[in-house]
């Protein structure tokens, strides 16, 4: 069982993240690292492995700082990573770059699952997995938090607010999951050394034979006019039980249509 | 010229690498419950398990022994970022490796490196060292507890007291200190004669008596042990007899600068939480940090951490070069030590009434970080140690 997860690297919610000015994602200025959401989907590709054989190839796209992320993936475990770079991909929208995923999953080589995080904890648009499966042509089993892998099919339930469905789909397919699916594990010491003999395979635009015209920040399909920070979070109301805090209490969440 | 020697913002690669996974580990994993355990004083097994998956107790041990093939520093580096945020957890991975794997490690015969190293390097089990008696701390030769010969067995009687992870659910031994005879001195004096053996705490006689209760260290595991006829097999002496005081003395060298390593993290714990909170709180119209009196106390603060860092990397860097380490590694203990110490007090200062409730980080080092000018030889030991090396 061959599988690539794709992962992004992103700036650290930690840090204070922002904008430049151009208006896309600042990343010069916070640190990096591979998206908390993808970590989920390295586990569960781990965890596939273990147990059925086969590798796991980490695909990111990004700057040169992305490297970061498949490291990270080939600490964890991951065999082999893969890391489009290229000038002309900066400032790529989710179209872009599901292309730019789909030609590299191609040139690495089919595999039987292609694994995504939920979203990425940026751009967080959910988008990225179901453009690439349709760009492969593959069935997409999206944001499960359970998966199998048994009879050449996966299978993953899917939550939601109304009802939790079971998605089935033949293997060859892409999945996202959630961070419900499993606890991703830290890499171990040995885990460390071992990344650092790992292949890393760069790519670049030419290489997987996409054009410059169909990506970047002058090609996306919609453009970021403006941003601005989001406020302070105001101070919550308090409500001071004098005897009718109960009846104050659902005043307030009739008030706001919670009830 | 050869620059490459260990600083701080300079660590190659994989140090950085373990380092970062370790402060994400402190924070996410660890810092959550560490408040908690402290206030039940319960061991945080959930955590230790976290900290064996990862590998730490299997940090400078070679992998035919179950180990991670890093060495002493990598383990120094992980005991700092966990002590920032809990030293409970620190000196439960401090002792497990220097006081209860390092033992069989450097003096063990190859049957007993096969036994005991996979399950103490894989964090699976734990182990303690036992030298601490009631009339035994800094002067080793008070040692009162015996082990007689009887066939193929040592019989061991007596206590030891003070005694880290020796009374936890996944503790399976404890290495003891006892009088195996005695000799004579050139000029006619009886010497006893000190011989390290190992224990398996299943083995009928032991005891782990009630834990402590301390003042600090809450979430860490210490007992009094007792031994009542305690039988092992001969196989169980642990190196040479009647070496046993000059084993331990090697292992408490390279302890020293895990202790140091242990002492930085908690100083610079200290540190990091004085600044985002000199950063947060109002005091006369502004943030208490833009109040010099409160800068300079948080920059002191950090002078202290820094050159006792640099103290401890040194010590490490010339241990794992093979060169003598013994005045570093006492030189690095003291003032790390007295850092941790001093920043606790400060950091509580800066914390005003807040830093006097027992579910803040700092009021946590406030009384977990007095045992580091104690354990492992107190302060005066270590100025005893240096002025011995300076040749007084
Ligand atoms: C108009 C517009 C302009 C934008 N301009 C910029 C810009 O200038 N700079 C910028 O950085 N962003 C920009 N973005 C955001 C950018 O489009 C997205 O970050 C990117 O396309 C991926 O989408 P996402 O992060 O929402 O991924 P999601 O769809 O939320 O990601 C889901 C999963 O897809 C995978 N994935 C996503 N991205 C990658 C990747 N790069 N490599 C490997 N796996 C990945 C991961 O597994 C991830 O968990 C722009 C977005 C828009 C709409
Ligand atoms: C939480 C905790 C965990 C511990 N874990 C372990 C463990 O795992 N294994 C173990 O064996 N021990 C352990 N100990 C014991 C610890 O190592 C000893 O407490 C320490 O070595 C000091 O010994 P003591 O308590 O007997 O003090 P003493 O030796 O009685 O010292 C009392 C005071 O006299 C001073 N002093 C002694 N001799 C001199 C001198 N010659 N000149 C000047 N001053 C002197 C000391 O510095 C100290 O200030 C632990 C202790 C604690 C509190």
């Amino acid at each position: 069982m061959n599988i690539v997860v794709c992962v992004k690297h992103v700036p650290d919610a930690q840090g204070e993240r922002g904008f430049s000015d151009d208006n896309t994602t600042d990343r010069e200025n916070v640190d990096g690292l591979l998206s908390e959401l993808d970590e989920y989907a390295v586990e569960a590709a781990l965890k596939i492995t273990e147990a059925e054989g086969g590798e796991v190839t980490a695909l990111t796209v990004g700057p040169a700082d992305a490297v970061d992320a498949v490291k990270k993936a080939l600490q964890m475990g991951a065999d082999k990573a893969v890391h489009v770079s290229d000038d002309a991909i900066a400032g790529s929208d989710a179209l872009a770059t599901s292309l730019i995923l789909a030609e590299a999953i191609k040139k690495v080589g089919q595999p039987d699952i292609v694994l995504f995080g939920l979203a990425s904890t940026d751009g967080g648009m959910s988008v990225v997995p179901a453009m690439v499966a349709e760009r492969l042509g593959l069935p997409q089993v999206t944001q499960v938090s359970t998966l199998e892998v048994a009879d050449g099919n996966v299978t993953g339930r899917r939550d939601s607010d109304v009802a939790s469905e079971t998605l089935v789909a033949s293997i060859p397919a892409v999945v996202s999951v959630t961070d419900q699916i499993n606890e991703p594990r830290y890499p171990s010491f040995k885990g460390i050394m071992a990344a650092k003999k790992k292949p890393v395979e760069e790519m670049s635009l030419g290489d997987l034979g996409v054009d410059a015209g169909q990506v970047g920040l002058d090609n996306a399909s919609t453009k970021v006019l403006d941003t601005t920070k989001r406020p302070p979070r105001e101070q919550g109301e308090v409500i001071t039980d004098e005897g009718d805090g109960g009846k104050k209490l659902v005043e307030f969440l009739a008030g706001q249509k919670l009830i | 010229m050869n620059t490459s020697f260990l600083a701080a913002d300079n660590l190659t690669d994989e140090y950085a690498d373990l380092q970062k996974m370790v402060r994400d580990f402190s924070q996410k994993v660890v810092a959550p419950v560490s408040a908690e355990h402290d206030k039940n004083h319960t061991f945080p097994y959930e955590v230790v398990k976290g900290m064996a998956e990862m590998g730490l107790f299997g940090l400078p041990f070679p992998e035919e022994y179950g180990g991670m093939d890093g060495d002493y520093f990598a383990l120094c580096l992980a005991l700092e970022e966990l002590a920032k945020v809990d030293q409970s957890v620190a000196i439960t991975l401090e002792a497990g490796v220097g006081l209860g794997a390092m033992p069989i490690f450097r003096f063990g015969n190859e049957e007993q490196k096969t036994e005991w190293l996979p399950q103490l390097a894989s964090g699976e089990a734990l182990g303690g060292f036992g030298l601490t008696e009631a009339g035994a701390g800094s002067d080793a030769s008070g040692t009162k507890t015996t082990a007689r010969e009887d066939g193929d067995e040592w019989v061991i009687n007596g206590s030891k007291q003070f005694i880290t992870n020796s009374g936890t659910d996944i503790t399976k031994l404890v290495t003891v200190t006892a009088v195996t005879g005695e000799s004579q001195t050139s000029d006619g004096r009886t010497k006893k004669e000190i011989s390290t053996i190992i224990v398996p705490t299943s083995t009928p006689g032991f005891t782990a008596e009630p834990a402590y209760d301390k003042v600090g260290w809450n979430a860490s595991d210490t007992h009094p042990l007792s031994f009542d006829d305690v039988r092992v097999p001969k196989a169980n002496l642990l190196g040479e007899r009647g070496r046993g005081y000059a084993n331990f003395l090697r292992i408490l060298d390279e302890g020293r600068i895990a202790i140091a390593a242990l002492a930085v993290g908690a100083a610079q714990g200290c540190v990091d939480e004085s600044v985002k909170y000199a950063k947060e709180r109002q005091a006369f119209g502004q943030n208490i940090g833009a109040h010099q009196a409160i800068q300079f106390k948080i920059a002191r603060m950090e002078a202290r951490a820094h050159a006792a860092r640099s103290a401890y990397y040194n010590a490490a860097a010339l241990m794992l070069a093979g060169k003598p380490f013994k005045k570093a590694a006492s030189v690095a203990k003291m003032v790390a030590s007295e850092a941790a110490m001093d920043n606790a007090r400060d950091a509580t200062q800066v914390h005003g009434g807040y830093g006097f409730m027992n579910e803040y980080t700092v009021s946590r080092h406030y009384r977990d970080s007095k045992i580091l000018e104690i354990g492992e030889g107190t302060t005066e030991v270590q100025l005893m140690l240096i002025a011995r090396e300076l040749g007084l």
